[in-house]
């Protein structure tokens, strides 16, 4: 297992990401960052935080479980049972920009599926993709708008990330 | 996250549901937190989620319901599989055909999922033996309504938090109640203490072997229970005289509003419905601020959802191996 980023460089990259979601989107709309369970959803509230603090005022924060969503679910090759957990997006997302998060971006499957929960919420001027670790493996017609660390990481690995808030630290390994 | 690694460790492996008898705590735990999931779906501008799309699910009702069966059948549309409705009146068990012969043929047309209310005990299991989809069992005879169980504790622990060291009267016609059953189950494996309350005559025989405690009136468990459930006198199903008069039987086991006012402020009055206002409850008692009546027809549908959806991962996993 080797560490590819470390506590300092993940908080660089979010402090990056910020000011590029903040260069990238006209003053006058509403920005809201909606993460995806479970890893997504530290980083979607770390986001929102630098965001509100640089913009000097409130960013919403979300999150969206994506399980029923999955194409997976009733396929041989799925996954043991996901867990169904709460969506909870305390705001209207019609009209706003909605930055959507999530650690790793691998095959393009879980952002295809949060595309689908999100427009059953209502319609978002526009979503917008930004991850922690911009795996190459994609296999869906999906990108990031804003990725962090680009891994070419082997088919057979796993990129892990561990955050402070459900970890104990912030960590990213490849094993 | 705590919690959440903790329900994560288990791992739901049940085809069918028959009863909440053969749950553990934990399993019935993993059924209301999956419910939480499904809540807003029903809340939101577009009320459907795709995890059944093309699937297949039979209302089976060899009884009459409103409420259940209209709730498995939003339930399912919600879920985005398609309903097929079966009602005994206009069917051909009316022309003799079985109950199995009824799901066969059903079974081959290509369904997942048998919701089955019949009034034998034991028609849901019968089935899941016989056939290859899931069965929900949604009501059979006096033995179980699982759902509606899930949906009471639900409603509960929505409410109070938890069911753990929580005091509950189950009242009325406990004899012929499948909810109370249900009820007793799902509540007591949640740490609840459960009271039956009715007269003698509207006893299960066998009550005594049962995780409760019974009473015979009202008004010596009213002030200290911190949930009410009251059931309907279900006049189909009594045979002779199992008490001298309705208002005789109102008199001391209807929830009236003097009798409410020496309950608990924050008492939680319950109702399976369908309700008879001014037998076994006052109008103002059921529309009043401790009624969670409605909301328990609102959760019913979370509920029902999660249970449709964990029925047919189990089979599709059940596919794999």
């Amino acid at each position: 297992m080797k560490v590819i980023l470390n506590s300092k460089q993940i908080e660089r990259i979010l402090m990056d990401l910020t000011s590029r979601i903040i260069s990238d989107t006209p003053k006058d709309l509403d920005i809201a960052v909606i993460g995806i369970r479970s890893r997504g959803e530290v980083l979607a509230q770390r986001l929102s935080k630098s965001l509100s603090g640089k913009l000097g005022r409130d960013i919403p924060c979300g999150t969206l479980d994506i399980t029923l969503y999955r194409d997976d679910l009733n396929s041989p090759h799925g996954v043991a049972q996901p867990q169904v957990r709460t969506t909870e997006i305390g705001f209207d997302v019609d009209d706003k920009i909605i930055v959507l998060v999530d650690d790793v971006l691998y095959t393009g499957r879980s952002a295809r599926a949060a595309m689908d929960a999100l427009i059953d919420l209502g319609r978002p001027r526009a979503i917008r993709l930004a991850v922690l670790v911009n795996r190459s493996g994609r296999e869906f017609p999906i990108q990031a708008d804003y990725a962090g660390f680009q891994s070419d990481a082997a088919p057979d690995s796993l990129v892990q990330v561990n955050l402070i808030e459900s970890d104990g630290k912030d960590e990213v390994t490849i094993g | 996250m705590a919690l959440i690694r903790k329900s994560r460790q288990l791992k739901w492996h049940r085809k069918h549901l028959l009863g909440l008898r053969e749950l553990s705590s934990d399993e019935i735990t993993y059924i209301l937190d999956t419910a939480c999931g499904f809540e807003q779906i029903s809340t939101r501008s577009v009320k459907k989620a795709p995890p059944l799309r093309g699937k297949v699910v039979v209302n089976l009702f060899f009884e009459d319901s409103t409420r259940t069966r209209n709730s498995f059948a939003l339930a399912a549309n919600r879920l985005s599989a398609d309903i097929i409705e079966f009602t005994k009146k206009d069917s051909s068990v009316s022309k003799g055909e079985t109950l199995l012969d009824t799901a066969k043929n059903l079974e081959a047309m290509g369904i997942d999922i048998v919701v089955i209310r019949h009034s034998a005990g034991g028609a849901a299991k019968f089935l899941s033996r016989n056939i290859n989809a899931s069965v929900v069992n949604a009501g059979d005879g006096f033995c179980e309504h699982p759902t509606q169980g899930l949906l009471d504790v639900y409603t509960i622990r929505k409410i109070k938090g938890s069911l753990e060291g929580l005091k509950i009267a189950i009242v009325g016609d406990i004899a012929h109640s499948r909810v109370a059953r249900s009820d007793m189950w799902a509540m007591t494996k949640l740490g609840a203490e459960v009271t039956f309350v009715g007269p003698p005559t509207l006893m299960p025989s066998q009550v005594s072997q049962l995780p409760v405690n019974v009473s015979y009136s009202l008004d010596e468990v009213i002030e200290e229970v911190d949930v009410v459930n009251m059931l309907r006198i279900q006049f189909e199903r009594l045979g002779g005289n199992p008490f001298p008069s309705i208002r005789e039987y109102s008199h001391y086991f209807g929830l009236t509003v003097e009798r409410m006012k020496r309950a608990k402020k924050d008492i939680l009055v319950m109702h399976p419905g369908p309700i008879n206002r001014g037998l076994e409850i006052e109008s103002e008692v059921a529309d009043g601020s401790n009624s969670v009546i409605l909301n328990q027809v609102t959760n019913g549908l979370a509920v029902r959802m999660a249970v449709l959806f964990l029925v047919n991962q189990a089979s599709a996993q059940k596919a794999i191996s």
